[in-house]
C-alpha cells in the first residue's frame, strides 16, 4: 500500500517510488464546501517545497494549494476541470490535483502519517 | 476577545439544521446548511428557499404632528418617497454630501408611516444618522429585535399563499399587514435574489414558529448567507461595502434608475449638486457587468486591465451556479466602460479575459401581476 503523509495546511501526498500524487484531504474539502474550480499546474513545471501551485476555488473562496515538496510536475488531473466537484466526493481519490517527480524524498519526513493528521484535525476542533 | 457576537431569533434553529455558523456584521449567522451553497442556490432558483435575514435592521419612521415623514426621508434619500401610495416599497440609498452612498435601503408606505430596511453592518450608524437629521419631524422607532425572513424563488407564492391567501396576488415592490401563526407580520413582495418572492417581517418571538412552518412547506428549504450572494450577484445586485459605499455615489453605481425623476431636478437630498453634476455630464466610471472567458473567478479587489493598463477594480466576483461559470461585477473607466469591451481581470497576477456585459447575469424573475 502507497504511503500517504499529510501537511498542516491538509493537502496529501501519496508516494509511490519517487512519484507523489497530491490533493487536498477529506478536512480540507469540508470547510471549504463545493469545489467549482481548481486552477492546476502544468506539467513540466519544477517546484520548490512551500510554493502556491494550485489554487483550489469554492463558492466562497480561493485556497492555495503548496507543494508538500520540491520537483518537477509530471501530471496534472485534467478531469477536474469538468468535474472540480471530485474534490468534494471523492478528495482522496478521483479528486487529485497534480503528480510529481520528488526531488528529494528526504522532504516528506516532516509531513504527518495518517494517525498523526487525524489527530491535528481533531485538536482543531 | 472581539466582541460576543448577536444571535437572530432563528439562532437555535439553525443549529438543529446543522447550518455552518459564521460571524457576519456582528451576527452569528448561517453560512450554509449540510446540502451545501451550490444546492442552496439551485433550490432557490427552481423551488423556494427560506432566508433568515433578521440581522438586518427595521425602523419605522411616524410623522411627527403636523409634518411629513416621506418628505422628511427625502431630504437624506435621493429616492422618491413622498410618491410612494400606501403599501408601496421602493429601493433607496442614504446619501453624503459627496454623493457617496451611506447605506441603500428598502422603504415601504402603510399609509400611517414608513418602514425601512437597512444593512446590517450599518444599522446602527444609520439610526444615528435618522435620528440627527430627522428627530424634530419624526417619530423614529428602532425594531431591530424583529424578525426578518426572505422566502424567495418561483415557489415561494404557493408556499406562503398556504398560509396567507392574499399574497399570492401582491405584486412586486408593495406590501401588507398579514396575521401569520397568529402574530402580527408585514410582508413585502421583494428579494435580493432577482427572483419572486417575499420579505417577512415578524415580531421576535413568533418568528422561530413561522421560519418552521414555512419550512414545513415541501416547497421550501433553508439558504444560507452563502447562496445569498451567489444568488444577488447573478441578478447584478450591489452588495453595500463591496459594489457600493461611501466613495461610489447613485451616477456611478448604474442607480440611476432608482433616483426620483423630479428629484434629480429639484435636489433637496445630501450630495444632490455632485449627483445632478454626473447626471448631466457623465459619472468618470461606472460599474458594469464582467463576463470572463474562462474559468478562473476573478473576486473582489481583482484589477481590471486593458492592454496592460488598470482601467478599474472588481467589487464582487464568484461563481455563477446558474451559468456553471465565473461572473464578477466591478468599476471601470467611463471611456472603457461599453458593453462589449475586452478587459483582462488580473487573477493572481494573471490576466484572465473578459467582457463587459450587460447586467443582471440571470433574468430577474418579478412578479408584476
Amino acid at each position: 500500500m502507497a504511503d500517504v503523509k499529510y501537511t498542516e495546511e491538509h493537502e496529501w501526498i501519496r508516494i509511490e517510488g519517487d512519484v507523489g500524487t497530491i490533493g487536498i484531504s477529506q478536512y480540507a474539502q469540508e470547510q471549504l464546501g463545493d469545489v467549482v474550480f481548481v486552477d492546476v499546474p502544468q506539467a513540466g513545471r519544477t517546484v520548490a517545497k512551500g510554493e502556491s501551485v494550485a489554487v483550489v476555488e469554492s463558492v466562497k473562496a480561493a485556497s492555495d494549494i503548496y507543494a508538500p515538496a520540491s520537483g518537477e510536475v509530471v501530471e496534472a488531473n485534467a478531469a477536474l476541470s469538468e468535474t472540480p466537484g471530485d474534490v468534494n466526493t471523492d478528495p482522496m481519490g478521483k479528486g487529485w490535483f497534480f503528480k510529481m517527480k520528488l526531488a528529494n524524498k528526504a522532504e516528506l519526513d516532516g509531513l504527518m502519517d495518517q494517525a498523526a493528521y487525524d489527530a491535528f484535525v481533531k485538536g482543531l476542533g | 476577545m472581539s466582541e460576543e457576537l448577536k444571535r437572530t431569533p432563528l439562532y437555535d434553529l439553525h443549529r438543529e439544521l446543522g447550518a455552518r455558523l459564521v460571524p457576519f456584521a456582528g451576527y452569528e449567522m448561517p453560512v450554509q446548511y449540510p446540502t451545501g451553497i451550490l444546492a442552496e442556490h439551485a433550490q432557490t432558483r427552481d423551488a423556494a428557499g427560506l432566508f433568515d435575514v433578521s440581522h438586518m435592521g427595521q425602523v419605522r419612521l411616524t410623522a411627527k404632528p403636523g409634518q411629513n415623514a416621506a418628505k422628511a426621508l427625502e431630504t437624506l434619500v435621493p429616492g422618491d418617497i413622498a410618491g410612494l401610495q400606501p403599501g408601496q416599497q421602493r429601493y433607496t440609498q442614504f446619501t453624503n454630501d459627496a454623493g457617496g452612498i451611506l447605506d441603500d435601503l428598502m422603504v415601504t408606505s402603510t399609509g400611517d408611516h414608513l418602514l425601512l430596511v437597512i444593512n446590517a453592518a450599518c444599522k446602527d450608524a444609520d439610526l444615528a444618522h435618522i435620528q440627527k437629521h430627522l428627530s424634530a419631524t419624526c417619530e423614529i422607532e428602532p425594531m431591530f429585535s424583529r424578525g426578518l425572513l426572505a422566502l424567495q424563488g418561483p415557489q415561494a407564492s404557493k408556499a406562503l399563499a398556504r398560509l396567507v391567501p392574499a399574497v399570492a396576488t401582491m405584486t412586486f415592490m408593495t406590501g401588507a399587514f398579514f396575521k401569520i401563526e397568529g402574530a402580527d407580520c408585514y410582508v413585502t413582495r421583494s428579494g435580493y435574489t432577482g427572483g419572486d418572492g417575499y420579505e417577512i417581517s415578524t415580531p421576535a418571538a413568533a418568528t422561530e414558529a413561522i421560519a418552521r412552518k414555512l419550512l414545513a412547506q415541501p416547497e421550501v428549504k433553508p439558504i444560507g448567507l452563502g447562496a445569498r450572494d451567489s444568488l444577488r450577484l447573478e441578478a447584478g445586485l450591489c452588495l453595500y461595502g463591496h459594489d457600493i459605499d461611501t466613495t461610489t455615489t447613485p451616477v456611478e453605481a448604474v442607480l440611476l434608475w432608482s433616483v426620483g425623476k423630479e428629484r434629480r431636478v429639484q435636489g433637496g437630498f445630501p450630495g444632490a449638486a455632485v449627483i445632478q453634476k454626473q447626471i448631466a455630464e457623465g459619472a468618470p466610471r461606472k460599474r458594469v457587468g464582467l463576463l470572463p472567458e474562462g474559468k478562473a473567478i476573478a473576486r473582489e479587489g481583482a484589477e481590471i486591465a486593458i492592454g496592460g493598463k488598470i482601467v478599474g477594480k472588481v467589487t464582487s466576483g464568484g461563481f455563477s451556479p446558474t451559468l456553471g461559470r465565473a461572473i464578477a461585477m466591478g468599476y471601470v473607466d467611463k471611456a472603457q466602460s461599453a458593453n462589449g469591451t475586452k478587459v483582462d481581470l488580473v487573477v493572481r497576477g494573471k490576466p484572465a479575459p473578459a467582457e463587459i456585459v450587460p447586467m443582471p447575469f440571470v433574468k430577474h424573475a418579478y412578479y408584476r401581476g
